[in-house]
Order: C-alpha cells, then structure tokens, then sequence
C-alpha cells in the first residue's frame, strides 16, 4: 500500500494485479480485506473442474500474516490456541481455532512454525489488536506482515508436476502441512502443502517484489499441464466440498459479533478436536470445560440434501413445523454428485437420522417455488481424494 | 370564540411533528410561533444574499425514518442525502479521515496506528449493540418502572427482554456503557491519541460535559443511533438545510387542515378549574383550547408559561433543578470560494463531511476547563461543515457556506454576561485557531454570523442555549426525563402537554418526542378523560 492510495482507490492491488488484471476476461471482481480480488477470470465451472483435474492458481496475498517472535512464542500461542503448538515441529502447519475468555471462536487460521521462536498465524479476519493485547506479560512481538507475503495457492492434481517442472528439488516428498524452502533467483521462496480445496495442493510465498517472477515461472511451467487462474468463486465450491467453514460465513467471528448470543464454541463448529484439554491453560479453556459437561447449543454438521437444487440460506426444519437450523454455505457438488450444504442445528437435532427438511425456494422464470428437500447429516469432507494425503505426492 | 381542540407552543421541529401527527388524526391545531419564521432550531435561513444558512442544527441522522414516512415528509420537499466521511487535522499538517467504505477507514485508522485499524471493529460491534438496544426505545412513551399499569408493565418487559437478549457480556457491558465517560470507553479499543479523539467529539457536542465525565459515552451513543435510510450512526444534509425538515413538516401539517401562526408569541398557558383553558400572547389576545402542548424546554414551559400556583411544588423545584447547561456556539460564514486545508487533498471526500482539529483527549479536557471557569474554550472543539460541497442550493456556484458548531461556550461568563464585543471577540478566537489550518480562511469570508449561548437563547427560545433542551444524562433520560414522574409527556394539569427535547428520547432533530407526545394526547382525547 502506498501513501497516496489513501482516499483514491478504495481497492488495493495485490502484487499478482498486473497479471490477474490482464487475465480476468469476466471482469468479475470482488474484495477481499481491502484488495481487488477476481471472483471469476474466465467461467465458473471451467475454473472449478481445474482443480479437480489439473492445477490452478489463486492470489491469496490478501491473507491476513500475523508473525509472532520472542523467546515465548511457543507459550505465548499455546496460550492462545485452543491446540497444543508444543506439537508442532519447525517446518509444519496446523489449522487452529482461537477463543475468548467465555470460549466463543475469534476466528479459524493456520499457524506457520518456522523457527523455534518464530511462527507465521495467517487468517481471513484481523486480529492485531487481540493478538497483541493477548501478548501482554510474554516475551512475543506480534506484527503484522500481511503486506510483506505474497501468496499463491497452486492446487489440483497436477499441482506437484507443475512444481517439478519448475524444478524445486524433492517437492514430491513434501508431506501434507509440510514447509519446505527454495530459491527464487536469490529470494526464499517458502512452499508449504496446505490450501483450502480439501485437494493435492501447495502455497507458494515469496516477498512481493518476486511476485511477478513467481507467477510467470508458475505459469511457463504449467503451460502443458493446464494450468488455470481462478477466481474465488470456483475456490468457494471446492472449499465447500473439501467441509471448510469460512468465518463470517458459516459462524460470526466473536469479535465482530452484535449479537453475542450468535457467538459460537469450537463444540458447536465440530471442532471438538482441535481442543486439547490436556496441555495446560488456554484462554476460553474454563468456559469450554463446563460446555463439555453441559453440552453445546448447536452443532455444525454437513448435509446431503434431495434434489440438485442448492439450498443456500435455507431453513433447516424437522418435521413439517419444527424449525432446527440453517444453512450456512451450500452447492451443488459437480465432483461428488450430491446437493451439499453446510448447516447450523440446534445440538438436539444434530444427530437426526431422519426427519430434517431444508425449505428451499427456486425461482423458476419469475415463478418461485417452495420445496421441501429431505437432508441426511453425513461427515464431511463432501470429497476426499487420497492424492490429498499421498506422499510421495502422486503425478496424477 | 373559537376552541381549538389542540394549540402547540413553538413551530420547532418536535412541535411541527407532534402537531402534525394530531391534525391527521382529526384534531383542529393551531401551531403558535413567536418569531416571524418557523423551524426553531430546524431552521434555514438567508442573512447573506444568496447564502442559505442552517442556522442552529446542521446535519440530519436522528429524525425517525418512520415519522418521515408516517408523514410523507419527502412529498412535502424533504431529502437528506449522507455524506461520506469526516476528518481531524493536526498542527503537523497530517490528519486523520473517516470514510464510508470500510477498507479506505481502516488503512487510514493503520496509518496513525495499526493495531487500532483492527480494533475498529470490535469497537463498531460494541456501539451497533447499544445502537441495537436502545433505538427500539425511541418512540415508544417511557414505561414508568413504579407503575403496575398494564402499559408499563408491557413497556418494562420489552425494555427487559431486550436487555437479556444482549446475553451475559452484553448485559455487563450495557450497565457499564451508560454510566462510563468516553475516554474510559475509547482506551478498551484504541491507544494512538489521535484516533481516540477522532472519535471523542460526539461524545461532548451539545453537553456540560468532558471526555473524562461519566456519562459522556452515551451522549456519543445518541450521535450513532440515529440513520441516514437504514445506515445507522450515519449523517447527512436536508436538501435545502435544516429548515427544510420544518417547512415539510409544516408541509405535512398544512396538507391535515392544521394552521402555523408567526409572530404569536405565548406569555402563558390560561388554566381554568385545574385544567387547560388556552393560551394567552404577549398581545393579550386569548386563544382557547382543549389541549395545549408545549414544544418549548421543561423549565420555560414550567417556569415561564405556566404560573406555579397551578403546578405542584415539588415539579416547580425540578424544572428549577432541571439541567440544562449551554455549552455551544455556532458560526455561520459565507465564503467566497472554498479554502484550504493544510495537507488534505482537495479532492478528499472527507471534507464534504465533519471536520476538526482537537488532536487528543486532553485537549478535550483543556478546552472544557475553560467552559468551567466561565471563559470561552481558548482551543475550542469544532465541528466544522461545508455543506455546500453537498448541496448546491446553498450558495452561488462557486462560493461555499461554512457552518462551524463550537464547543465549549458558557451561558454566563466569569466577567459578566455576555455582550457583543465578547461575542465578536469569542468569533475571532475560532476563525484565528482555524486560520492556523486553514491560512485562506479569513481572505474568504463574505459575511458572518457569530451565535453564542446568548443568542441561542433570545432567538430560538433555547434555556442558556442548551441544544438538547436539557441534559442528556442518565439521570434525564428515559422516564426521569424530564422529572420522574413526568415522563410521559403530561404535566398535573389536565390538558397540559410537553412535546419538546426536553422529553424522551431527548434533543438533536428526531421528532420522536413529538410523535410520542402526539400519541398520548390523541389517546387522552380519544378516551375524553382529559378533555
């Protein structure tokens, strides 16, 4: 960001702009954090079916980066996660959650170790201010190096052949939320297997000013491999299918919340496993001690609904009356074959082998209508291919 | 002679709406208006050829949406179009914007302080809860909690349903909210200085009261519940200025069959027999009505239109109690074409918004110092609008209208009270504090007109040139506003009514006073108890 884009442009550019502007034929834009994001290069089921057959690309620099340091870093987040960080060695990734003191989710992200003392937590909201009041008594300095990363994600079977072909030595080995690091004509270029498609798949982060160089060689050594930009839309559906709840979607992050009755646990997102209650105190820890005893409000599940028509925002009800729940995020899953949908129930209801209905309304040439589609609660992830976990990563 | 069924006191905004509201129900009103115009402090007005004036109230966010609608105000000329933003300039020369679009607000925020860009949030989330809270309480009649009358008791239960809606940390955090100052309220999400009191200034506009007093987050709170269609906390300008809002609210009252009588000033309420007879002009002329309803302050119409053999003693003592300290100027300056501001861009949309240059709470503190000790502040805050960048009915192309609210102004001075020279030399303070910011200023101004609490008072009727005809503090709001007891807009005397800001949910141009007030008089009517 410069100075002068102050009251100018309300939208940033990422570092990849220069290339993802000339590409975007759809001129489908959205933001995100404050950037110009694509929503749609080209069309939406062409950019979605490369990632379940090819290798694509996507700009996720606008990430939030929070890097944190100091002699306590590890103590400081074990503190702040609801997960053991004590666990994860240098050169890994974990998904994390973190709460506040009643236990109510802040936000999901995933945390980089990259040293003994230096870890990388990256999210989709912004936590500077909790983050750094949360640091007071540590030895942890916390910044922001959001705007210091550029990032792509490189995912889809094909995504390890494309880095071979670009020639980053043993990335075949790399094990799911494994870090390894290259160069990039004399910049380090960090490539960890993680990503947000539930597919074979890697990130890609380098310093901003090797952002375009990044992108080319990515793209020269994708071009016999179908290498494909997408936009967030085709993301969206893959995250859908791989279970991925999205903050501010399928839950309200708790500080941004006007409701706080509408904040909700790492129980009732299903992230019961993410909780370690063995690893000594963390902030929320008392308050999640005593929801497990009483039990959580609601629960989030995945569901397989009738019919293909995606039941976005519907109401969740059991039986003909009885309203349960609700649809957070939903689709139609080209992979899967199944209607799919992501769904708050109140926890009562959340282990009904029967009787749930989703009202869905279809507007059919200026004519709605209302049905009644009949929902299994099944495991998630909708999709899950074993190339995602395979190591040495597969070719295909 | 004719009997009116309902005469108003005072062509204000709350007056207008609340006599608005009777006519459509079927009521003859007569609206009694001592200047020679109308609007109160809802007003417009040319004293510069060409230059269209908002003379006392400047910006529009509190009037009830359903009141504009209940009254189909935009029929009768009325339109409020938001601005886009706001910004505080520094000695250094930088500043500091708000901005309608989120992303441009918080990296403004990240350039003075990043960690206070992402605490923005959880800041907005805590104001839009007690926004949420309280905004359903402003045309409903206050229930009175001693009361078992079935009307309170449905008030309190909603009152309390909403409060346990707000869950445990909201209920915490309510209680506190409206008791706590706005620096407390400010330091649980911000550090940089000039970040807090970019957002200090709502909540000291119009009150006896610094950034350091209790009770000065919810004076902020009543600056943000207000909504510009359905954007709540947001502002804008009446197409026409303020007095725009009156005359379609005259519109509407006109359009019902009701009458607006200038130049009618009040000398007093007429009671016959313990009830309401008229009311009596300063020409002698009696006007006789069913119902009067005062739109002037709790303590004019007790102490001054009423005689106080008719009231209860203990009612008299209160109005006399009442607070309802002035703390504001306001300038109104024709300019010849639009200044300069040292290091904003002239292009920034934020000038088309507020703008000020108190740099840091103390200097809040400092400024309301001097209002204590009886002087004028040395360093006042301003909330200073162009409005003409927005609206080009306000001046000649090219030329601007500068409107310049100035707070802290004492009713009385240390030395005596106020006189012209004082008020001159008290216009000279703002213009050359503001000429550090802006050097092309004086160079500009064509005419100006300089309004102190004196002024306020003689001209609009205003008690010691209180804007919110009283003191929003907790103990005056809700049903202790104006007195316990009186809060539902009656006074002891049959036939007797309050309709002015004075009353709940109190002042700034929201009409919801009169709207409610209308609502109980109609029912009195109706029921005949009162007639």
């Amino acid at each position: 960001m410069t100075a002068g884009a102050r009251h100018e442009a309300p939208l940033l550019k990422t570092p990849f702009h220069p290339r993802t502007a000339v590409l975007n034929q759809a001129k489908q834009w959205g933001r995100w954090a404050g950037y110009a994001t694509v929503a749609c290069f080209t069309e939406l089921a062409h950019e979605y079916f490369a990632i379940r057959h090819a290798a694509t690309l996507f700009d996720v620099s606008p990430m939030k980066k929070y890097r944190i340091s100091g002699t306590d870093a590890e103590r400081y987040l074990n503190r702040l996660l609801t997960r053991d960080v004590r666990k994860l060695r240098t050169d890994r990734v974990a998904y994390a959650v973190w709460c506040n003191d009643d236990g109510k989710v802040l936000d999901d992200g995933t945390v980089f170790r990259l040293g003994e003392k230096e870890v990388l937590l990256m999210a989709q909201e912004r936590h500077l201010a909790w983050l750094q009041d949360s640091a007071f008594g540590y030895d942890a300095t916390i910044e922001d190096v959001s705007e210091a990363i550029a990032g792509l994600a490189l995912q889809g079977p094909l995504s390890c052949t494309v880095l071979k072909a670009m020639e980053l030595d043993g990335i075949a080995q790399l094990k799911p939320f494994g870090i390894a690091r290259f160069d990039l004509s004399g910049t380090p270029l960090t490539v960890s297997r993680t990503g947000y498609t539930g597919d074979l798949g890697y990130e890609l982060w380098t310093e901003p000013d090797k952002a375009l160089e990044l992108w080319d060689r990515l793209m020269a050594a994708g071009a016999l491999y179908r290498l494909t930009p997408i936009g967030s839309r085709a993301l969206d559906l893959a995250r859908i299918e791989a279970g991925f709840i999205q903050a501010n979607v399928d839950f309200i992050a708790a500080d941004h919340s006007v409701r706080m009755t509408r904040q909700r646990s790492p129980f009732e997102l299903g992230l019961d496993w993410m909780v370690d209650f063995d690893k000594g105190h963390f902030v929320g820890r008392r308050a999640l001690l005593r929801e497990r005893e009483t039990g959580p409000r609601y629960r989030l599940v995945g569901l397989d609904i009738e019919g293909s028509k995606p039941a976005a925002g519907a109401l969740v009800y059991y039986g003909r009356a009885r309203q349960v729940g609700l649809v957070t995020s939903a689709a139609w899953s080209p992979t899967a074959k199944r209607n799919i949908a992501l769904a708050t129930l109140q926890a009562p209801f959340a282990d009904k082998t029967d009787g749930l209905w989703a009202e869905i309304y279809v507007n059919k040439e200026l004519k709605w209508e209302k049905t009644a589609a009949r929902c299994r609660i099944v495991t998630r992830p909708f999709f899950d291919p074993p190339r995602r976990r395979a190591t040495p990563a597969p070719d295909f | 002679m004719k009997t009116h069924d309902v005469i108003v006191i005072g062509a204000g905004h709350n007056g207008l709406t609340a006599a608005a509201y009777l006519a459509r129900a079927g009521l003859d009103v007569l609206v009694l208006e001592r200047n020679p115009y109308i609007g109160g402090a809802a007003v417009s007005r040319e004293l510069y050829p060409g230059f269209t004036y908002s003379n006392c109230s400047y910006v529009s966010s509190l009037m009830r949406p359903e009141i504009m609608r209940d009254l189909d105000l935009p029929r009768y000329g009325l339109q409020i179009t938001p601005f886009r933003g706001g910004l505080t300039m520094t000695r250094d020369g930088d500043y500091i914007a708000s901005y309608r679009d989120r992303d441009m607000h918080r990296r403004e925020i990240a350039r003075h302080s990043p960690r206070d860009a992402e605490s923005y949030d959880r800041y907005s989330a805590a104001v839009m809860r007690q926004c949420r809270f309280i905004r359903p309480m402003l045309l409903e009649t206050p229930p009175d909690p001693t009361s078992l009358l079935p009307r309170d008791l449905r008030g309190l239960w909603r009152i309390g349903r909403a409060f346990r809606d707000l869950g445990p940390a909201g209920m915490y955090e309510t209680i506190r909210f409206w008791t706590m100052s706005m620096a407390d309220f400010l330091d649980q999400y911000f550090e940089n200085d000039l970040v807090k009191a970019h957002f200090t200034g709502s909540s000291i506009i119009g009150t006896g009261l610094g950034p350091r007093s209790p009770g000065s987050a919810y004076v902020m709170l009543h600056h943000h519940m207000g909504e510009v269609d359905g954007t709540i906390g947001a502002w804008g300008y009446a197409r026409g200025g303020m007095g725009a809002i009156s005359r379609s609210l005259a519109g509407a009252l006109e359009a019902a069959g009701g009458a607006i009588r200038t130049d009618a000033p009040v000398a007093r309420v007429i009671v016959r027999k313990r009830r309401v007879a008229g009311v009596a002009l300063e020409d002698g002329e009696e006007i006789s009505a069913r119902a009067v309803v005062s739109g002037m302050d709790f303590r004019r119409t007790v102490l001054q239109a009423m005689e106080p053999g008719d009231l209860p003693a203990g009612l008299v003592k209160a109005a006399r109690n009442f607070k309802i300290r002035g703390s504001s100027g306001k300038l109104n300056i024709a300019l010849d074409g639009m200044p300069t501001f040292r290091g904003v861009p002239a292009d920034c949309p934020a000038l088309a918004g507020d703008l000020h240059v108190t740099e840091t709470i103390e200097e809040f503190e400092r400024a309301y110092d001097d209002w204590k000790n009886g002087r004028w502040s040395r360093r006042p805050y301003v909330d200073l609008m162009i409005p003409s960048l927005t609206d080009p009915t306000m001046t000649p192309p090219g030329k601007h209208y500068m409107s310049i609210f100035v707070q802290y102004v004492p009713p009385e001075l240390a030395d005596g009270p106020w006189t012209s020279e004082k008020r001159d030399a008290f216009g000279r303070t703002v213009i050359d504090m503001l000429s550090e910011y802006s050097p092309d200023l004086k160079d500009l101004i064509l005419h100006m007109e300089v309004r102190t609490p004196r002024e306020l008072e003689e001209e609009v009727g205003l008690t010691e040139g209180n804007i919110f005809q009283g003191e929003l503090t907790l103990d005056q709001l809700m049903f202790n506003r104006p007195a316990p007891g009186y809060a539902q807009y009656r006074l002891p005397v049959r036939g007797m009514y309050m309709c002015g800001s004075s009353t709940h949910p109190g002042g700034g141009v929201m009409g919801a006073p009169g709207a409610n007030a209308a609502r109980e008089i109609i029912a009195d009517l109706r029921a005949g108890k009162r007639a």
